[in-house]
């Protein structure tokens, strides 16, 4: 039988991935013929990453998804360096950039989104980024940054959203003077509430970041900064354009393909045309959103499983919702949606320490976690993340669940006298405190003494610091 | 019964070395019998309490002092030579009948070099059978694997166990050495003090109690961690660059799997929190001496050599390995786990560590043997499959079992034991009258440790030597002899099966010459002088070799290899119908099946059943309190066990140690699915659900 033959439009995170997944369940294209086609010249590479890049921590090297002779060695025909610009969706024909065509038996968007750049004055020129001006979107935008602005130089973001500060978190560690421009009247205001975000505001601005709210850019003035709309100007070397994407959906919908804030997809991935999926970034599935990382794979395996037939009744259900703010020294996970009113049947726990910059709200329905923001506690930031991804009943101890590893129970600082006579001190010999008082009292009084008659501390040693005050209280006392 | 008082009339106190796991503290047997903690670089002076009561098994009633025949249904008393004669015609008979590999041997970690030797060559020259595997396969079997393809070579510590004692980090991975090897710790303390002991563990255990940092990830998820914390260190810029350049190859591709594994991805794949990623990065790097030490957590599973393939790649990418003062390395189990496996009762292994597919080891060892090489048989089975065919109409219809009690530490064990059962012939030698031996035709009661000499090589590569301390109970052969006494029933020629451990090690001292375990320069001279002999012993003038890689890796060009591995997860996932996980392993009162240790009145006292520990919540929905009997259910099968509620516990996973026997063994429901290198079985993953006792 003749492969299928799959186009892909799009190499990066959700293309890449789905053509990894395809030759994982196809290695030898007996099933599946691929071409992936990429819009940039060099290959897909992780954008999850970038902050590191930006930072200098990671060579741009080190993000890239596939090796040299990926293409090669896994039977794929790479197009780099072009982009479809016609569909045919009768003929199943795609036309790309440089006057080639495409037939294909399935054709996949995974064409991603762009930035979408505010209508100020000076930002744009020619449908392109004015000089001194950069997205934060690409290897190419990472690579610019590193050119235009010497470490400490004074860069403005636009945008207090999660790319934004990241931007600005990994910026400020490069050594450079950041300021964030926010319009809404807190930052992260799609996850957070105001009292979370005042403490995060607090925590950026231990790491040296400026923050501007309730304010918009109204010009830039090259060389000069950003004047805003109160009349202030913000001083900058550079900005970085961290405003929100928008789905890239141009040439789906110019075929006539249905699309709404992104192409409308069914569990199946497929959209509006029974040949044509999508996924990533440009698709709109009512399970999750976008701009994550994490529900682009689990769709390009549920896509790889069906393009392939190796579980033709895979369906995509969705990806909870969890947002991670990649940012050095700062730790924010928020859960589901924290803007929803937790209602009467809700449980919700809060607890507010500004001081220590750590926030914890955590919304319950049927012992089920339904949202949550964290600020500041990692460890219980993982535990809780769990339990709402695979819809686990949350432990009871509720404060447990809430601070994680902040509370140990240190049971050592028990003092000697304290301990029952059944309390276990040495586990390797099974050595109570009572035994070690009836050893006491017939005769063994030095800690070597009792190790003799009783084995405790004899082997792993642990215990010797308690056999020892144990000893020293019975001098006292006896 | 014959009598156990020992004839010594003075007392004359012998050095030995304890008869259980693999760090052989070093211990004086008296001619009595008493036992007490001698000082040595391993153990410290340290014994725990498995090594304190240790010298009960010498005169416990339960020992076995007489062959038993079964006859109508019944195991009855006979004599050595009718029990021989008996064993050897079988064998002979099901030979012509079914073919050479009718009969099958199955062999233990816990045997003495020389015993794992001779049963190895019994099997390959006397009955010439390729079936022939051991317990090992359950054990560290994955690390094996995974250090051979990284280093070229496996010896579970390339290094002293005294150089971890100067180390500011460790990392244990799946290691529970607080209650499996207690005074192992005593090497743990300088990094634990100084903040720097990181353990990986689901459970709260002893050992994470005395952690500076405790990662604990969901049950099978150990990989995706070990990649998480790689990423972390690229990422931070924590890459020890010049050694990966210098020193390794195959980073490119072990980084790109690592690439899309960013802490924060990990976190939600094993619940260890991002931060907890980055700090063991950051301690690792900024450590002047760290290790990273594998054990059974890790490699226990479906994707057992990978996983320490992935912590293994993260000791590469922080320069540890071939570094004085740093490393990777594995916590062999068995008291001679290491030796065991080097010498030739694994199913695809020739003595010194040598390959069985090998032309130019066949041809060796073919003329150590005297026979002719073609002569040989291949590779055989792993342990499960082994065990998985018997009795089948193409499999084994003969079984011999030496210092193993596969009808407890088997995975999926009730179809382990119905294998056993359609046996023609099932033949254990054995000290006390095991689950295993329960069910043989015929039983060969032999020595044990304090009753013969022998050599261990110990969880670091040394050899120990343990002499015999006390006369044994009459009656009772040692395994050698029943080898020999077999072989020669067999009709192999008179001097071909020495019965003198000294003869023996002496003839594996040659088999092993230029091998990678190459134990030739080692003599009971040298070892009763005290000599402190790493392997490889290159000759009788070689030094021994403490410290492995420090010039040169064992791969022809001399480098170590990072290997690219992904994160698949468990092969049996929790789902609506088994919602929990279980994991099992050990409790410091017993050691593997508990056929010693459960006849010891002072640990059976300690620990005298099998128990699940849970967390109290995930009790309390399963309708149970702490110390009412729950049922744990898989696919598979059930235990029934006493709840043990543990607050620290993780609530989706439940623990059940695998001591215990009968109704209580854990492995009822464990899964069999097989690592396809190592043929290790998934015993630390397998969904269950918890119910209440009807």
């Amino acid at each position: 039988m003749r492969p299928r033959h799959v186009v892909v439009l799009g190499y990066g995170m959700a293309g890449a991935r789905l053509a990894d997944e395809i030759r994982r369940r196809d290695p030898d294209g007996e099933r599946v013929a691929l071409t992936v086609v990429g819009a940039e010249r060099h290959g897909a590479y992780n954008r999850v990453l970038l902050p590191s890049v930006v930072a200098g921590t990671m060579a741009a090297d080190s993000v890239r998804l596939h090796g040299e002779g990926w293409a090669r060695e896994h039977a794929v025909d790479l197009r780099l360096g072009v982009e479809a610009v016609d569909l045919d969706l009768r003929r199943g024909l795609v036309r790309l950039s440089d006057g080639s065509e495409l037939g294909y038996d399935t054709l996949v968007f995974a064409t991603g989104s762009r930035p979408r750049v505010p209508p100020v004055e000076g930002l744009s020129v020619d449908g392109g980024l004015t000089d001194g001006v950069v997205a934060f979107r690409t290897l190419d935008d990472c690579a610019r940054i590193e050119r235009t602005a010497s470490r400490g130089a004074r860069i403005a973001v636009l945008g207090g959203g999660l790319l934004g500060l990241e931007a600005a978190r990994a910026l400020a560690g490069r050594g450079n003077r950041v300021t964030v421009v926010h319009p809404a009247a807190h930052v992260l205001d799609r996850q957070l509430d105001a009292d979370a975000a005042a403490v995060l505001a607090a925590a950026l601005r231990d790491a040296g970041i400026e923050l501007r709210l309730r304010r918009t850019a109204a010009r830039y003035l090259s060389g000069d900064g950003v004047k805003l709309d109160d009349g202030s100007t913000v001083a900058a070397d550079l900005v970085v354009v961290c405003t929100g994407v928008r789905p890239d959906t141009a040439l789906a919908e110019r075929a006539g393909i249905e699309a709404e804030g992104g192409i409308v997809v069914n569990d199946e991935l497929r959209t509006s045309d029974v040949r044509v999926h999508a996924l990533g970034d440009c698709a709109r599935h009512p399970g999750t959103v976008t701009g994550l990382v994490q529900p682009a794979w689990d769709q390009a395996a549920v896509l790889a499983d069906l393009l392939t037939g190796a579980r033709p009744s895979a369906r995509y259900r969705g990806t909870s919702v969890v947002t991670r703010l990649k940012a050095s020294g700062v730790d924010l996970t928020t859960l589901g949606d924290s803007h929803v009113e937790p209602g009467a049947d809700a449980e919700v726990l809060r607890l507010h320490d500004p001081v220590r910059r750590r926030y914890a709200k955590l919304v319950l329905h049927d012992e089920r976690v339904s949202s949550a923001i964290m600020l500041g506690f990692p460890d219980a930031a993982a535990a809780l993340t769990h339990l709402y991804d695979r819809r686990l009943v949350a432990p009871s101890d509720r404060l447990a669940l809430l601070v994680g590893r902040a509370l140990p129970a240190n049971t050592r600082a028990l003092a000697a006298a304290d301990l029952p006579a059944s309390a276990v001190v040495c586990r390797c010999n099974s050595v109570s405190k009572g035994r070690l008082v009836t050893a006491w009292r017939s005769g063994s009084s030095t800690v070597d003494e009792l190790a003799a008659e009783t084995r405790a501390g004899t082997g792993c040693g642990g215990c010797a610091d308690t056999v020892r005050a144990i000893a020293d209280w019975l001098a006292r006392t006896a | 019964m014959t009598s156990m008082e020992s004839p010594a009339p003075i007392t004359e106190l012998t050095e030995s070395h304890c008869p259980y796991c693999a760090l052989q503290c070093a211990m004086t047997i008296s001619s009595a019998g008493a036992v007490s903690p001698r000082m040595f670089p391993t153990n410290q002076g340290g014994l725990c309490q498995k090594g304190w009561t240790s010298s009960g098994l010498l005169r416990s009633p339960a020992r076995l002092t007489t062959p038993l025949v079964r006859a109508r249904g019944m195991l009855r008393p006979a004599g050595w030579e009718e029990a021989l004669d008996l064993v050897a015609s079988r064998l002979t008979e099901i030979q012509a009948q079914h073919g050479r590999d009718a009969v099958a041997v199955f062999g233990g970690g816990g045997l003495t070099n020389e015993k794992a030797y001779l049963l190895g060559k019994f099997a390959r020259v006397a009955l010439r059978t390729s079936r022939i595997d051991y317990n090992g396969r359950f054990c560290m079997s994955s690390a094996a694997s995974a250090g051979l393809r990284a280093f070229g070579l496996d010896r579970g510590l390339p290094f002293p166990l005294t150089d971890l004692g100067e180390a500011d980090v460790v990392v244990l991975v799946g290691a529970n050495p607080a209650e499996t090897m207690p005074p192992f710790m005593r090497h743990l303390r300088r990094a634990a003090d100084g903040g720097g002991l990181v353990v990986v563990d689901p459970r709260r255990t002893l050992t994470a109690e005395s952690a500076s940092l405790h990662l604990a990830p969901a049950p099978g998820t150990d990989l995706a961690l070990a990649l998480g914390i790689l990423h972390s260190t690229v990422a931070d810029g924590l890459l020890d660059e010049n050694y990966v350049r210098r020193r390794t190859t195959g980073f490119a591709d072990a980084w790109r799997v690592a690439a899309a594994y960013w802490p924060e991805r990990v976190e939600r794949i094993t619940g260890v929190a991002a931060a907890d990623q980055r700090r063991v990065a950051d301690l690792i790097s900024t450590a002047r001496r760290a290790y990273v030490l594998t054990g059974r957590g890790a490699e226990q599973h479906a994707t057992g050599v990978d996983t320490v393939s992935a912590w293994i790649n993260l000791a590469l990418a922080h320069g540890l390995p071939g570094n004085f003062g740093s490393g990777y390395g594995c916590l062999t189990g068995q008291g001679n786990g290491q030796g065991g496996r080097e010498h030739g009762q694994k199913a695809d292994q020739l003595p010194g560590y040598r390959s069985i597919r090998d032309p130019q080891a066949r041809r060796h060892m073919a003329a150590v043997w005297g026979v002719r090489e073609e002569e040989l048989p291949g590779p055989g089975p792993s342990a499960y499959e082994l065990l998985d065919a018997l009795g089948t109409p193409e499999g084994p219809k003969a079984l011999l079992v030496f210092g193993s009690n596969p009808a407890v530490s088997a995975p999926r064990v009730a179809h382990v034991v119905d294998r056993l059962s359609t046996l023609d012939l099932l033949v254990t030698a054995d000290l006390v009258l095991s689950e295993t031996s329960a069910l043989a035709d015929v039983v060969f009661p032999v020595t044990q440790w304090a009753e013969e000499d022998g050599t261990m090589t110990n969880l670091e590569g040394r050899v120990l030597l343990r002499r015999r301390a006390v006369q044994p109970p009459e009656g009772v052969r040692t395994d050698l002899d029943v080898i020999a006494g077999l072989a020669h029933r067999l009709g192999a020629p008179g001097d071909r099966f020495p019965t003198d451990p000294e003869a023996v090690f002496a003839e594996l001292g040659a088999a092993s010459r230029g091998g990678a375990a190459d134990y030739s320069g080692v003599g009971y001279e040298r070892l009763k002088a005290g000599e402190a002999l790493y392997w490889p012993v290159r000759g009788e003038g070689h030094p021994g070799t403490p410290r492995l890689f420090t010039d040169s890796f064992a791969h022809p060009d001399g480098r170590a290899r990072f290997t690219a591995v992904d994160h698949t997860g468990p092969a049996e996932p929790a789902d609506d119908d088994y919602p929990l996980t279980a994991t099992t392993g050990r409790v410091l009162e017993h050691y593997q099946s508990g056929a010693q240790t459960r006849v010891i009145e002072e640990l059976k006292a300690a620990v005298g059943a099998v128990f699940v520990e849970v967390h109290p919540d995930t009790a309390a929905r399963a309708g149970l309190a702490d110390g009412e009997l729950g049922k744990v259910v898989s696919r598979r099968g059930e235990v029934v066990a006493r709840v043990r509620c543990v607050p620290s516990a993780r609530p989706d996973v439940v623990f059940l140690p695998f001591h215990f026997p009968g109704v209580q063994r854990a492995n009822l429901v464990t899964n069999p699915a097989l690592d396809p290198m190592s043929r290790m079985p998934e015993f630390k993953v397998c969904a269950v659900r918890l119910e209440a006792v009807a």
